[in-house]
């Protein structure tokens, strides 16, 4: 079955680095490093200490909030160092690698069953890619989700073609949508673009939405926004489909692996193209920068993570962005008439005149922060029926039932990404939805 | 060493202290500051609130450069018709003179340097206080304020209600972009009810009238709008002459001409709402339609004092007095004004109804435009509350439909 939607608002950011078509392995890595922060509200509790020995697919830690749910090393070597924070909290699990890696032997299913599924997945580590709605946190093991939805391709800038880089994994993620759909009494949603030809379209017991339009079309609420609304109490589980290949892959041949093909993109990267690698290598394995002055980025520029230059490679990420820092000061900047800057008004600034330019944008924040002023801008960039500077300003002010009635339900920080971008205010869009979703799971729950 | 890095390094010693937003003030304006993104997205669109602002300001020049002129214009006409002298306006022959550059700078220019001395000094003494950075919203105001004032207006007066307006209007309620009304007509509404007689009348419109009443050499110069409101007929000042100009008023709202030239930079630049402005200019047509229903059904007639301006053609009062300048500048103030586009609609069209009710029920005085917007200013986050429990409705059905 499939169904066409097609989204009219939104954002297509166009930048330089692009990848090409070809795949490189990257040399192995020899240090790994695994981020509980990765994991947004997960309580890590360590299992492993400092010297101790591990093989892929050997629990590191739980969460002490859900003790299900297990996360688990992506190779096998010895525990370097713990690195702790602020009251001792788990920054980061550095493991030096083994040469050769060996796995852990991971059990068959013991059953069809959902319950048998679920303990499966949550303890060989493949839970943590099943996420939820509301709260867009890891899913509840313990909650029925009404539907599931797969993310089948990302429309943010400069994203790795899902189609591409899944196109040898045809197996692996038969095998994981068909043990997912055992968990649900709803349906299996996946999205794509409307001209793919993805080997998807070939499977029968799932709902394919063909999309089209601009960014935030990749986004998962975008569609649901459409297909199911979430409402008070409802629970939908959301996954990306890179990830459906690892936990195919774990089931069909008993081992922990997981392997990504990664984009590195970006206008500081010399040759953009793709690389396969593993989840948490160190990135020095396969950067190449023109440009030392520069931003890298595990993940994409609106929902990446800053890393450094002997960063590692995220737990969910499938891009490696290299962008110049904009650390330097421009003589009126604000009132000269921009060329090389991207801007959604026409104030001096010129990029509606060139709507297909590709930009090389820095990380400057091109202003300072103030309150929000301008009306008006957000609601051109966000596809769905909710008002987004009410929220945000629900969220601020911490109005419970607000947020709740405003929708509150059905975002997750990555919708709020291109009104972050456009903001002329410089506010924080993401992490204030991100708090006031934090908020409402600790007193809504 | 270059400016720039020096400037860098006394920014880095103010870091952390009390005068840091006066110096950052002024650092900021010279060069976009070296701030990189941290956290959410890497990367951010060119524009700032200091953009925005500046792109208002653009679009005011023109409105004030065209006052000054207009100023010295109508100053040498009120004499010129004092001594019986009839003159016909021609724009290179006796409207873009020296003279009346000359004359229009002495008046206007100390208003803007008042205005914005003024306002920015109080913005400057609560960054400090408070902390925060200097926010741009004075800029936009600074510049309204001289153009809504009628030229002859005493300095002190505007210094002291700029005071009150920047205070009362704005930074009590937290500073820019958390103002209920707006700065610029908060401060016009105080200098209405504290120095009234400044504020209307027949002389103050005209350069040196106030001074020289009572002496033989007194000049005068009514608006059109004061002429309708006694009953006058007026036939001294044709359709082209209150299109372009030609006119007594505010300083900087006379020209619609160059208001909707104004109005157009700001639309097209995405900064100004145009649902604001065109329903505000909706809402006065159909107020004026009504009115003139009114004369032609016979309800009023010529015995009334209303009668001068309710008999206006509907059209005509958009030439006349400042809605348009109002429509374009004030209402679509995008803080006080309704937040959400159906909620622009609903606030732009009860600007332009309200304003021209009260421009002809006004009995003191005959404008109405500052007290409507203010009027709505008040009430636009309750039009945004009626606009959002729709959508809030919609979310509470879908979940009695899913109950069910």
């Amino acid at each position: 079955m499939s169904m066409d939607i097609i989204v009219k608002k939104g954002l297509d950011l166009k930048l330089v680095g692009k990848p090409s078509n070809e795949i490189e392995q990257a040399k192995f890595s020899q240090d790994f490093a695994v981020y509980p922060a990765d994991f947004h509200g997960v309580f890590p509790k360590l299992v492993v200490k400092e010297n101790d020995s591990v093989k892929a697919g050997d629990i590191l830690f739980f969460d002490k909030n859900s003790e299900k749910v297990k996360f688990v090393s992506p190779v096998s070597g010895k525990i370097k160092e713990i690195v702790r924070g602020e009251r001792r909290r788990v920054l980061e699990i550095k493991i030096h690698a083994d040469k050769e890696i060996t796995y852990k032997k991971i059990k068959k299913l013991k059953s069809e069953n959902s319950s048998d599924i679920i303990d499966y997945l949550s303890e060989n580590g493949l839970w943590t890619y099943i996420k939820q709605r509301p709260y867009d946190v890891i899913a509840d093991p313990e909650s029925s989700p009404k539907e599931i939805f797969i993310s089948g391709f990302d429309s943010s800038p400069l994203s790795a073609d899902y189609d591409f880089i899944t196109k040898d994994q045809k197996e692996n993620i038969i095998e994981a949508i068909k043990h997912l759909s055992k968990l649900t009494k709803g349906s299996v949603n996946i999205s794509l673009r409307k001209e793919s030809n993805s080997f998807l379209r070939e499977l029968n017991d799932v709902i394919i939405h063909n999309v089209s339009g601009p960014h935030p079309a990749g986004n998962l609420s975008t569609i649901i926004n459409k297909v199911s609304p979430i409402n008070k109490g409802d629970t939908v589980w959301t996954l990306n489909l890179p990830d459906l290949a690892i936990i195919g892959n774990t089931i069909l041949n008993g081992k922990f692996s997981p392997d990504r093909i990664v984009a590195l993109v970006g206008s500081s990267i010399s040759k953009p193209k793709y690389y396969k690698t593993l989840a948490g290598s160190n990135i020095s394995t396969f950067l190449n920068l023109n440009e030392k002055n520069s931003r890298i980025i595990s993940g994409n520029v609106f929902t990446g993570t800053m890393i450094n230059l002997n960063g590692h490679l995220r737990h969910y990420s499938n891009e490696i962005t290299a962008i110049p820092e904009g650390n330097d000061y421009d003589l009126f900047g604000w009132a000269k008439p921009m060329f090389e800057k991207f801007s959604v008004s026409r104030a001096l600034t010129f990029s509606w005149l060139f709507p297909n330019k590709k930009y090389d944008l820095n990380t400057n924040t091109n202003g300072e922060h103030r309150a929000f002023v301008v009306t008006g801008s957000f609601e051109e960039v966000f596809p769905l029926d909710i008002y987004p500077m009410q929220i945000l300003k629900a969220c601020m002010y911490k109005d419970l039932d607000e947020m709740e009635a405003l929708g509150m339900y059905e975002v997750s920080p990555e919708d709020f990404a291109l009104t972050e971008f456009i903001c002329v205010s410089k506010q924080p869009h993401q992490s204030i939805i991100r708090e006031g979703l934090d908020l409402m799971k600790k007193e809504i729950g | 060493m270059s400016i720039k890095s020096k400037l860098h390094e006394i920014k880095e010693s103010f870091k952390g202290k009390k005068m840091a937003p006066a110096f950052n003030a002024f650092h900021t304006f010279l060069f976009t500051p070296n701030d990189i993104t941290s956290s959410g997205t890497h990367v951010k669109v060119a524009d700032d609130l200091k953009r925005t602002m500046n792109t208002v300001i653009m679009s005011l020049v023109p409105c004030l450069i065209f006052g000054i002129f207009n100023a010295g214009y109508q100053h040498n006409l009120a004499i010129d018709d004092a001594n019986g002298i009839s003159t016909q306006v021609s724009l290179f022959g006796n409207f873009l003179t020296f003279d009346n550059l000359m004359i229009g700078s002495m008046k206007v220019l100390p208003l803007v340097i008042v205005s914005y001395v003024v306002g920015l000094t109080v913005e400057f003494i609560f960054a400090v206080i408070k902390g925060h950075e200097v926010e741009e919203g004075y800029l936009v105001t600074g510049m309204l304020v001289p153009l809504i004032v009628p030229v002859d207006l005493p300095l002190w007066m505007l210094a002291v209600s700029v005071v009150f307006g920047v205070v009362i209007g704005k930074e009590v309620f937290g500073g820019t972009g958390m103002n209920i009304l707006n700065p610029a007509l908060t401060i016009r509404a105080f200098l209405f009810f504290a120095y009234p007689t400044w504020m209307s009348g027949d002389k103050v419109w005209v350069y040196d009238a106030v001074n020289r009443a009572g002496t033989p050499e007194a000049i005068s110069g009514e608006t059109i709008l004061g002429m309708h409101a006694q009953n006058l007929t007026v036939d001294m000042y044709s359709l082209q002459d209150m299109f372009f100009g030609f006119i007594p008023g505010s300083i900087g709202e006379t020209s619609k001409l160059l208001i909707i030239f104004g109005a157009l930079f700001l639309i097209f630049s995405k900064i100004g709402s145009w649902r604001i402005i065109l329903s505000t200019l909706i809402g006065a047509l159909v107020m004026g339609l009504i009115f003139n229903g009114v004369i032609e059904a016979g309800i009023i007639t010529d015995s009334s004092k209303f009668y001068g301006l309710m008999s206006v053609p509907f059209w005509e009062h958009l030439l006349i007095g400042s809605i348009l300048f109002g429509a374009v500048f004030m209402a679509t103030d995008p803080v006080t004004a309704a937040q959400t586009n159906k909620g622009k609609w609903i606030y732009g069209f009860l600007i332009g109804f309200i304003s021209i009710m009260i421009r002809v029920f006004n009995p003191a005085y005959p404008e109405g435009v500052f007290l409507a917007i203010l009027l709505m200013n008040v009430f636009a986050p309750t039009i945004d509350h009626f606009v959002i429990q729709s959508n809030v409705k919609m979310r509470l059905n879908r979940l009695k439909i899913k109950a069910a």
